[in-house]
């Protein structure tokens, strides 16, 4: 009776009413088909842009837009961005719920820097041997995980996720740096990406990472496959009616947003020098999952957006919370409140009653009135 | 032999750790298909409102076993009232929108994780240990930690306990005709909202429970103490079979003993990773069990 | 409940244009019909027509829009639990007992008081009193029926919503479940969801026809089940083919 997946709406159960509707694709005339690209390039545009702003904006950055701190902190909000978009691939647009995106991420990352530091490989060998691995490891874990469905199924992708951050932790060989993570050996760098003064470059790197998350994903939504993972998402029961092999879609899900992940965390440690154990963690992948819903599931503009802003506000408002508005409160208030997840996760809980497609699903809905 | 026997008592005494923590997760995911992820949460709550009794509301002329026996208590009390609250103010409105319920116990796992650390700090604070707790037993050539034979003598209470309820009891029935069928329960007239609040209660109650032994089993209280256990909860409660309380209980007593022995005869760390590797064999080996749980 | 209603040989049971949507597939497109307060009203159609979807919209157990009354009272915003407690009883498709439970376990959630020493059970399930102890999973499909149907029967009913009772069951068994259907209808108003044709034409008072989410004959059951064309018509071929069976 009760169904074995989430995808998979019990016929007496209301259908779920997030993200889910997916738009009319490949309706338009070939004359508009450059419209709706036209903001995505603007953006990317402008974003390319920053490093030549010398400006400061008060409140929202604490240095000038196109110094080092700056650059830094964006750089590693438009990686968060990819990443987010990498596991919406598989939550948003193909309705798994995975508790294990960690797992790629930190394999494309800790692969890259063991790679360099402790088998000296040249950075390109570092960069295959990182996100052929993670492929691999991607086919694995999906392949056991998906013979679960549903809760379970999350629950596997978590304890594997789980399993890679105990090894990480344990340090074997001295490879992994436990807790204290492991550096990028300079001399494996190239010189543009090393160093205060080439921030900008690091930052395009990151911005160059965004654009192909967003550009791969959005040409797998468009295909065959990505017609086929939303159907598994709408029903999975009826999808493998139709003729949709369920298994191996979701396989590519999985597969497709794990080297996403993977090569969102060779860019990530190639930004920050090096991979932390941070990015092993169960929270990790939770506050992926925070990001997408946040943005909005199932959206290629959500996932970027969700990335982007929780990483910016999990920097951000620590600072904020040395402000003199808190200082009025009660001191335990302002401990709990200088907390950005506290602020992070009670923002959520409200997202999830009030707006369960996320931030952009409501700037969808907000549009649609305007122009009614 | 000794080796041995002394493995088996400690992997049997984490074992019973897990099953605290596992089996109000076991339950709430069998009755309403809940993945609980802020059962790490009422954990916490359940050991910082025992380091609170034990520390600051009790004086510490009181024996350190009187005071624990009285933060047992309350951190049971505190853990079925959040458990409660939480059913009822974030769970019930979104009655039947499963990944919606799972989604907002992540926001409340990492709100409450995070406040905790605003109030008492990241740092683990110690935890009073009555001495017995803290000595061994001679057994057979073997030194066995006191603290093990209570853990293991509380989780025995709490299965016989739930047995009890789960067959003697109106509320069991209810309970065990909806973890096979909730839409069939409702269907023949009973109100099974109110099943969900008091599983929840109960659960939470479990939870604070095992968050203050887990607590004695380190020695001190920290935020990141529920979290760290919940995830092997959760693998408990999979390889349990999601919902069933017997195989919960054999799953939580096999995870302890493979723990300890692979921590033991391979490596240390060999025994968490062998942990996720039964788990694996288990989903490789009876998918279809898991399944028919959930079905 | 309400006593001006005994007066009145008012519908027990009212639907107006009933909808129910699933994902994108809209099932049930304006269902609307009446049930008589006596005897067995039977609710027929090809398979996947919308039946079982109308009495599980009834229960609130599908998500619908539209207008349902018992016995005059509005009801579609009630719970499906206080639906069923004010007095539609519920044997769903393929019986749903539960399995890991006993017979008397079955009984008991339901009665927690009587249980299987009710009245009603010995009058009418003897064979269940003999096999109390016995978990509802291995029982025989007609004795899951008989488990599905006592237990509705243990809380007092207006009116009685049975999906295909004896799908699946061997002719002997089909008749044993006819006998009790009879039975319980001379006191409670049946809608009965069934394929068996000669079942409906031995018990069925009234139909309603239903087809790709649609009311498309209410009559008496006994003038449609004379016209042969009709039923082929409305039914199906095959649906004469099982009957005969």
């Amino acid at each position: 009776m009760r169904s074995p997946t989430l995808s998979t709406s019990e016929a007496t159960e209301p259908p779920r009413p997030s993200a889910a509707v997916t738009p009319p694709v490949g309706q338009r005339g070939p004359a508009k088909a450059w419209l709706p690209v036209l903001p995505a390039v603007l953006v990317v545009a402008i974003l390319a842009y920053l490093p030549y702003v010398p400006v400061e904006v008060p409140g929202l950055l604490p240095w000038r837009v196109n110094g080092p701190g700056s650059m830094q902190l964006v750089a590693t909000c438009l990686v968060m961005a990819g990443i987010a978009l990498s596991y919406d691939v598989i939550f948003g647009r193909t309705g798994l719920l995975s508790f294990g995106h960690a797992l790629f991420v930190a394999a494309g990352s800790y692969l890259l820097t063991i790679s360099l530091a402790s088998w000296s490989l040249p950075l390109w060998a570092a960069i295959v041997v990182a996100l052929a691995f993670t492929t691999v490891l991607a086919l694995l874990v999906g392949a056991i995980a998906l013979r679960v469905g549903g809760i379970a199924f999350a629950m596997v992708t978590l304890a594997f996720a789980q399993a890679a951050s105990i090894i990480v932790l344990r340090n074997p060989g001295d490879v992994t740096g436990g807790e204290e993570g492991t550096s990028l050996p300079r001399a494996a760098i190239p010189d543009l990406l090393v160093g205060v003064a080439n921030a900008p470059y690091r930052y395009w790197l990151a911005l160059a990472f965004a654009v192909v998350a967003a550009v791969t994903v959005t040409m797998l939504v468009r295909s065959r496959a990505g017609h086929a993972m939303a159907a598994v998402r709408e029903n999975e029961a009826r999808a493998a009616v139709l003729g949709f092999p369920v298994y191996r879609v979701k396989l590519l899900a999985i597969v497709v947003g794990a080297f996403l992940g993977g090569l969102g965390g060779v860019v990530h440690a190639l930004v920050l020098g090096g991979s932390s154990p941070h990015i092993t963690t169960t929270e990790f992948t939770l506050s992926l999952l925070v990001m997408v819903v946040l943005g909005g599931a199932g959206r290629t503009w959500g996932a970027l957006l969700g990335g982007f802003l929780y990483h910016y506000a999990d920097a951000r408002l620590v600072e904020v919370s040395g402000s003199s508005l808190f200082q009025a409160l009660p001191e335990v208030a302002g401990q709990v409140l200088a907390q950005p997840l506290f602020i992070l996760g009670v923002f959520f809980m409200v997202v999830v009653y009030f707006a369960p497609t996320g931030l952009a699903g409501l700037g969808a809905r907000l549009f649609r009135k305007g122009r009614l | 032999m000794t080796d041995l026997l002394l493995l088996v008592v400690t992997g049997v005494g984490l074992g019973a750790l897990y099953f605290l923590a596992a089996s109000g997760l076991s339950l709430i995911y069998g009755l309403m298909g809940v993945l609980n992820f802020a059962h790490g949460a009422f954990m916490m709550a359940g050991s910082y409102a025992g380091w609170w009794t034990m520390t600051s509301l009790l004086p510490a002329s009181m024996p350190v076993a009187a005071r624990l026996g009285i933060a047992v208590v309350v951190a049971i009390v505190v853990g079925a009232v959040v458990g409660l609250l939480v059913e009822v103010v974030l769970i019930r409105p979104l009655y039947r929108r499963h990944i919606q319920q799972v989604l907002v116990t992540v926001g409340l796992a990492l709100a409450s994780v995070a406040a905790a650390q605003g109030i008492w700090g990241a740092d683990p604070k110690p935890l009073p240990k009555p001495e017995w707790m803290s000595q061994t037993t001679q057994l057979l050539g073997a030194r066995l930690p006191n603290d093990r034979f209570v853990f293991i003598l509380v989780a025995l209470a709490l299965y016989l306990g739930l047995l009890a309820l789960l067959h003697l009891t109106q509320l069991g029935l209810v309970i065990r005709a909806g973890v096979e069928n909730r839409t069939m329960v409702e269907a023949l007239g009973i109100n099974v909202r109110r099943t969900f609040t008091i599983v929840f209660s109960i659960g939470g109650a479990a939870a604070g429970l095992a968050g203050l032994l887990y607590s004695q089993y380190s020695g001190t209280v920290s935020p990141a103490q529920g979290g760290s256990l919940l995830i092997y909860a959760f693998i408990v409660v999979v390889i349990g079979g999601m919902g069933s309380l017997t195989g919960t209980a054999v799953a939580a007593v096999t995870v302890g003993l493979v723990q300890q022995l692979a921590n033991y005869y391979a490596a240390s760390g060999v025994g968490d990773l062998s942990v996720v590797l039964l788990l694996a064999l288990v989903l490789l080996l009876r998918p279809s069990a898991m399944k028919g749980a959930m079905a | 409940m309400n006593e001006t209603d005994t007066g009145t040989p008012g519908p027990i049971l009212t639907v107006e244009d009933l909808h129910v949507r699933y994902g994108g597939s809209h099932i049930l497109q304006g269902v609307s019909f009446d049930v008589a307060p006596k005897g067995v009203t039977a609710l027929l159609g090809r398979n996947g027509v919308g039946k079982t979807t109308t009495l599980k919209a009834i229960l609130g157990l599908a998500p619908r829009t539209g207008r349902i009354l018992a016995a005059g009272t509005e009801i579609q915003k009630h719970s499906t639990t206080r639906i069923v407690r004010d007095g539609i009883g519920y044997v769903p498709e393929d019986r749903e007992v539960f399995g890991g439970l006993t017979v008397e376990e079955n009984l008991r959630l339901v009665d927690r008081e009587r249980g299987i020493e009710a009245p009603v059970v010995d009058r009418l399930f003897p064979d269940l009193v003999a096999r109390r102890n016995q978990r509802a999973g291995t029982l025989s499909g007609g004795q899951q029926q008989m488990v599905a149907l006592a237990r509705v029967l243990l809380r007092p009913t207006t009116l009685l919503l049975i999906d295909e009772p004896t799908k699946g069951l061997a002719p002997k068994l089909v008749t044993e479940v006819a006998d009790v259907l009879a039975e319980v209808a001379r006191s409670t108003p049946i809608l009965l969801v069934e394929q068996n044709l000669p079942l409906v034409r031995r018990i069925a008072d009234d139909v309603v026809v239903l087809d790709a989410g649609r009311v498309v004959h209410r009559g008496r059951a006994a003038t449609l089940v004379a016209d042969a064309d009709r039923t082929r018509e409305l039914l199906g071929v095959s649906m004469r083919k099982e009957g005969a069976a």
